[in-house]
């Protein structure tokens, strides 16, 4: 259905090539594996396989059925309309990277606010046009650490409360790297702060790391946390919900060195989990240890302003083994969905979304702990995630909210084995009152059984 | 193509220039050539360190490539071009001149006889284009 | 040009979309408040019009041809960003409940077993977000199945001097010695410097089948036997999977483990620079080393009941590589695009695609260079560059292309052809726009002999001219607003 050539092309061309069918084409292919038969269901029209795609939808229950308290490293904010119409048009989904920017402005001046965006947000002086992901935008930042310090340091400091999917895929990158991370074995305490991690700090230290609102919720100071690193000489990196820096003193503003983050609450679906946009911004000093791409300001030939991909020398298809990373593709159109979100949200809007956050998950976690048999884990401050303490097992609790239309929170026994009957709790601008309500009174009855 | 005939090259493309025990080191007009224009330069190799010879004391960036320079020599750096991480340019406009980066004590001076003289790596080049 | 920036665009005290007042009593506010928060304030018809505006300074596929050698920049169908955008997929949150999510599992399943079939693999983990970190995890596992092994010799990976950059960047990330292989005259894998790496210290062989010069490689047989018998893995890079469908299996010719990219073969758009997906398939012996998750059957179903799916771990798995499940827009896509092409669909679109560019090469090698005088698979490779012009460059020809509305193909790569320029059409492009396309490559084939200060001071038409890169490496302005360090 997209091949467009007639019998009559396919002929001439042919001719025109001197062959007289496609298969002699292939004669390189040695003869014995060549045109297998491929055990796959026939080809449907458009509409037989629309409909068919439409089953598989409908066969789910979604966060427009079920009203949403899951988070962790996920949340079901609100996403315009504008922004999908904006990446929907074909100029910018069907472009190619631009690495001819005379044909890319577009693209090009869009990641540069883009990276104007996320620096002004984070409160660091630059950002690349994206990472994968919050995950492995922490993986890079280990990478960048060590290279720094040309490998002669070799300990991660790594707070517990960091996603544990994010420490687990910075294990498997730093696969290849002899580093010794400490921080986040069996049985720490994860109740302390920040602070707890003061101590593993030394001077063979490359980088500690930690999470900001942290995996529980938990917002802390980091000042002390990077004088310390940096009194050593260690760097600091900071691993962001972007949203709660709508309301929330930026890192860059206690002395991160890095910031990674999951860019999917600036305006990206929940998608079952991807694609989603890697944020990664750092001090000036470190641009170039950076991996991915930057794009920078520059004059064309005509004396214009344009914006071209820039300091590709540290990229793969330049240094080759000698890369900051391999990546090469991106999160490109994502960044620009993330883009449109905080230029439409804007100053007002996006600091009125952090507190509606804000404040819905006061009212919940307040209201959740007055019930008897339920408190809250911490007493730290926290932005629009926390930790429940309740009286039974949370795959109960949330088989009980699932009949009520409630998709409960994350069960942390999952991660954490001293946290059983430990449920974390998001909410957000998309949970009303009476979603809050119901979920106070499901849990409320469990507890009463 | 300016290939000095009082230094010793590498088939790296690097140059040294040889006073006594102390040599100066940096890459030749055929390197800066190759690389176009120099955009950044980080000297990696600091005063005071001990290096062997094929260490890396220096990377170069252009807009389309990116090098590293090996020492042709081992021995002590006593000396860094400190002007030059400020001036890139100068590697592309007087590579044998202000481009110099370390300056080292050598620690082996028979490693010289090793490398190429101006002849010979100006026939190296010529079977490298 | 002169499309503002939106720091530029900003008015104070603009705001664009409101939000309901809270329903609930406020909460104290932080002691961490942020004072002040730097992003514009814009009107909604001012974000509309400067988005649309800066959108027209794109090329794209809906607009035009990409001829680009590697990137397999064929049509991406609408009916695409339609699935993909079913509110019961979009609205699916990665950690719910899975038995809330089995219509996400049963596609996510179904795509595995495809991809299976299609390369001639025994397992597949749909989770790498992209080719390159289809690599990474095709290496970690390798480097993972000698080390169960005891193996721990093998360090050494060699990687063709054809291939694409981030095979040795993947390498050097995961602590392995890369060693380059050069290529024979015929463009195959040099046997002889093969043959003399194949001992105890070879952890694998990275082969890209076609390779960026479009050719098949006539000894691959012979290949992937001296690789085994040193007792290494061979792993196959899957850009260039558009020639092989319904063609041959690379499973089928020994290939251990290898990556697919949805964005290149599958029809999911390129996004200006992703978000790509970088499925990994691997042979019987690998399987138990994919990352996690993996999708599976937890339950077998019956005459009544639909089977359970849901994530398992494979037994001695390399770990996670990324957050979540993948980048599960993209299966969506995907999946859509193999659903209506079927086996039939699949073989077309690689005879089609090596047919075009067969077509292409027929034609243009005679006002062209071209290196490798073979039949060619779905890409090919000309030098930019004639002997009797010798100011003249690839890049000149490439830039000159755009002023005839037409993206330039790859340039400079692979680097074993002296100012390359790389040609894939794809198999969506119908023989008149490829006609157009030669008329034009000839046209600037003759103007590089009678008119060269044409094509070096190109693009003439373009919204911007060449650019200072240098400029833009030097003096970093990489932010709105903040000046460069000078």
């Amino acid at each position: 259905m997209y091949i467009p050539h007639t019998d009559a092309d396919r002929e001439a061309m042919l001719h025109t090539i001197g062959i007289s069918n496609l298969e002699a084409l292939f004669q390189d292919v040695p003869a014995s594996h060549r045109f297998p038969k491929l055990n796959l269901p026939p080809g449907l029209t458009e509409m037989e396989t629309l409909a068919e795609l439409r089953d598989f939808a409908n066969a789910n229950e979604t966060t427009q059925d079920l009203a949403c308290f899951l988070g962790a490293g996920a949340y079901n904010h609100y996403s315009p309309p504008l922004v999908d119409s904006i990446i929907r048009r074909g100029e910018f989904y069907t472009a190619y990277t631009p690495y001819q920017p005379e044909v890319s402005q577009g693209t090009l001046q869009a990641i540069f606010d883009y990276q104007s965006l996320i620096a002004a947000l984070t409160g660091m002086e630059v950002s690349n046009a994206s990472h994968y992901d919050g995950a492995t935008a922490v993986a890079e930042a280990v990478s960048l650490a060590y290279a720094n310090f040309r490998g002669k340091r070799n300990r991660i400091v790594l707070s517990p409360a960091l996603h544990p999917q994010y420490r687990e895929t910075l294990r498997t990158y730093n696969n290849g790297m002899p580093v010794e991370i400490v921080g986040d074995q069996a049985g720490v305490a994860l109740q302390s702060g920040p602070e707890a991690l003061e101590a593993l700090i030394d001077g063979n230290t490359a980088v500690v790391i930690v999470q900001y609102p942290d995996f529980f919720g938990r917002v802390y100071d980091l000042t002390a946390l990077a004088k310390k690193a940096h009194e050593v000489g260690a760097l600091l990196a900071v691993s962001v919900n972007p949203m709660a820096l709508g309301l929330l003193t930026p890192p860059g503003h206690f002395g991160a060195d890095i910031v990674t983050g999951e860019g999917q609450p600036l305006g990206l679906p929940l998608s079952y989990g991807g694609p989603y946009l890697g944020i990664f911004a750092t001090r000036l000093e470190y641009v170039r240890k950076m991996a991915g791409r930057l794009v920078g300001e520059t004059v064309d030939n005509r004396g214009q302003r344009a914006y071209v991909l820039t300091l590709t020398a540290r990229e793969q298809h330049i240094r080759r083994e000698k890369a900051t990373s391999n990546i090469c593709t991106n999160q490109a159109l994502m960044a620009l969905a993330a883009t449109v979100y905080m230029s439409f949200l804007g100053k007002h809007g996006l600091r009125e979304v952090a507190e509606l956050c804000y404040h819905k998950a006061h009212f919940a976690a307040s209201s959740l702990a007055a019930l008897p048999g339920y408190s809250l884990w911490s007493d730290a401050p926290f932005f629009n995630e926390f930790v429940l303490k309740c009286p039974t097992s949370v795959k109960h609790i949330n088989e009980h909210l699932l009949d009520e239309g409630v998709l409960g929170g994350y069960d942390l026994e999952q991660d954490y084995p001293g946290l059983a009957n430990h449920m974390l709790i998001a909410v957000t601008e998309m949970n009303s009152k009476e979603d809050i309500d119901l979920l106070v009174d499901v849990l409320e009855e469990v507890s009463n059984e | 193509m300016n290939i000095p005939a009082n230094l010793k090259y590498t088939s790296n493309d690097e140059w040294i220039k040889v006073e006594g025990k102390v040599g100066l080191v940096g890459i030749s007009d055929f390197a800066q050539n190759q690389l176009s224009d120099i955009v950044y330069v980080e000297i990696v190799a600091a005063e005071g360190d001990t290096i062997q010879k094929g260490d890396t004391c220096a990377t170069l960036e252009s807009v389309k490539a990116a090098a590293d320079v090996f020492m042709p020599v081992s021995g002590k750096i006593i000396a860094v071009n400190e002007n030059l991480p400020d001036k890139p340019e100068l590697v592309n406009s007087d590579p044998y001149g202000e481009a110099w980066m370390v300056k080292v004590e050598l620690s082996n001076p028979a490693e010289l006889d090793g490398l190429l003289d101006a002849a010979s790596y100006e026939k190296h080049i010529q079977e490298k284009g | 040009m002169s499309e503002p920036l939106l720091c530029e665009l900003s008015v104070s005290g603009r705001q664009a979309i409101r939000f309901p007042e809270p329903d609930v009593p406020k909460a104290e506010l932080p002691a961490l408040l942020r004072d002040d928060l730097p992003l514009p304030e814009l009107s909604e018809v001012d974000i509309v019009r400067h988005f649309t505006r800066l959108s027209k300074y794109n090329y794209c596929i809906d607009q035009g041809m990409y001829p680009l050698g590697s990137c397999t920049m064929k049509y991406n169908p609408k009916i695409n960003e339609e699935t993909a955008r079913l509110p019961g997929f979009t609205a699916t949150h990665p950690l719910q409940p899975i038995v809330t999510v089995q219509g996400n599992l049963l596609l996510m399943y179904a795509l595995q077993e495809w991809l299976k079939e299609i390369g001639g693999f025994a397992g597949v983990a749909l989770q790498p977000a992209a080719g390159a970190q289809g690599e990474l995890t095709g290496i970690l596992i390798m480097r993972a199945y000698h080390a169960a092994r005891g193996d721990t010799k093998r360090r050494k990976i060699l990687i063709p001097d054809s291939a694409h950059g981030t095979n040795p960047a993947t390498s050097a990330m995961s602590g392995l010695e890369v060693v380059q292989l050069s290529s024979d005259p015929r463009g195959n894998v040099d046997l002889a410097a093969l043959r003399a790496h194949a001992d105890d210290t070879l952890a694998g062989l990275m082969l890209t089948n076609p390779n960026t010069l479009g050719l098949f490689d006539e000894n691959v047989l012979e290949v992937v036997r001296i690789v085994h018998e040193a007792g290494g893995l061979v792993y196959g890079d899957g850009a260039n999977l558009n020639a092989l469908l319904g063609i041959v299996r690379p499973g089928d010719l020994g290939i251990d483990v290898m990556h697919f990219n949805l964005h290149k073969t599958f029809s999911t758009p390129h996004g200006g620079g992703g978000p790509g997906s970088g499925p990994v398939g691997v042979a019987a012996h690998l399987v138990d080393f994919l990352p996690e998750p993996l999708v599976g059957i937890l339950e077998p179903g019956d005459d009544d009941t639909a089977p359970l799916y849901g994530f398992i771990k494979p037994a001695q798995s390399i770990g996670r590589v990324k957050s979540f499940q993948g980048q599960f827009g993209m299966l969506v896509r995907a999946y859509t695009y193999m659903r209506m092409q079927g086996a039939e669909g699949l073989r077309q679109v690689s005879e089609y695609a090596v047919l075009n560019a067969n077509y292409l090469m027929a034609v243009l090698r005679k006002s062209y260079h071209l290196p490798y005088d073979r039949v060619c698979m779905h890409e090919f490779v000309l030098a930019g560059v004639w002997p009797e012009v010798p100011d003249v460059h690839a890049l000149d020809i490439a830039k000159r292309m755009m002023d005839y509305s037409l993206h330039p193909p790859t340039n400079y790569f692979p680097l074993i052809v002296h100012e390359a320029l790389m040609i894939e059409p794809t198999e969506t492009e119908s023989k008149q726009t490829l006609d157009a396309f030669i008329e034009i490559m000839q046209k600037i084939a003759e103007e590089a002999h009678t008119q060269p200060e044409l094509l070096k001071t190109a693009p003439h038409i373009t919204p911007v001219g060449r650019l200072d890169e240098v400029k833009a490496a030097k003096e970093l302005v990489l932010c709105c607003g903040v000046d460069s360090p000078d």
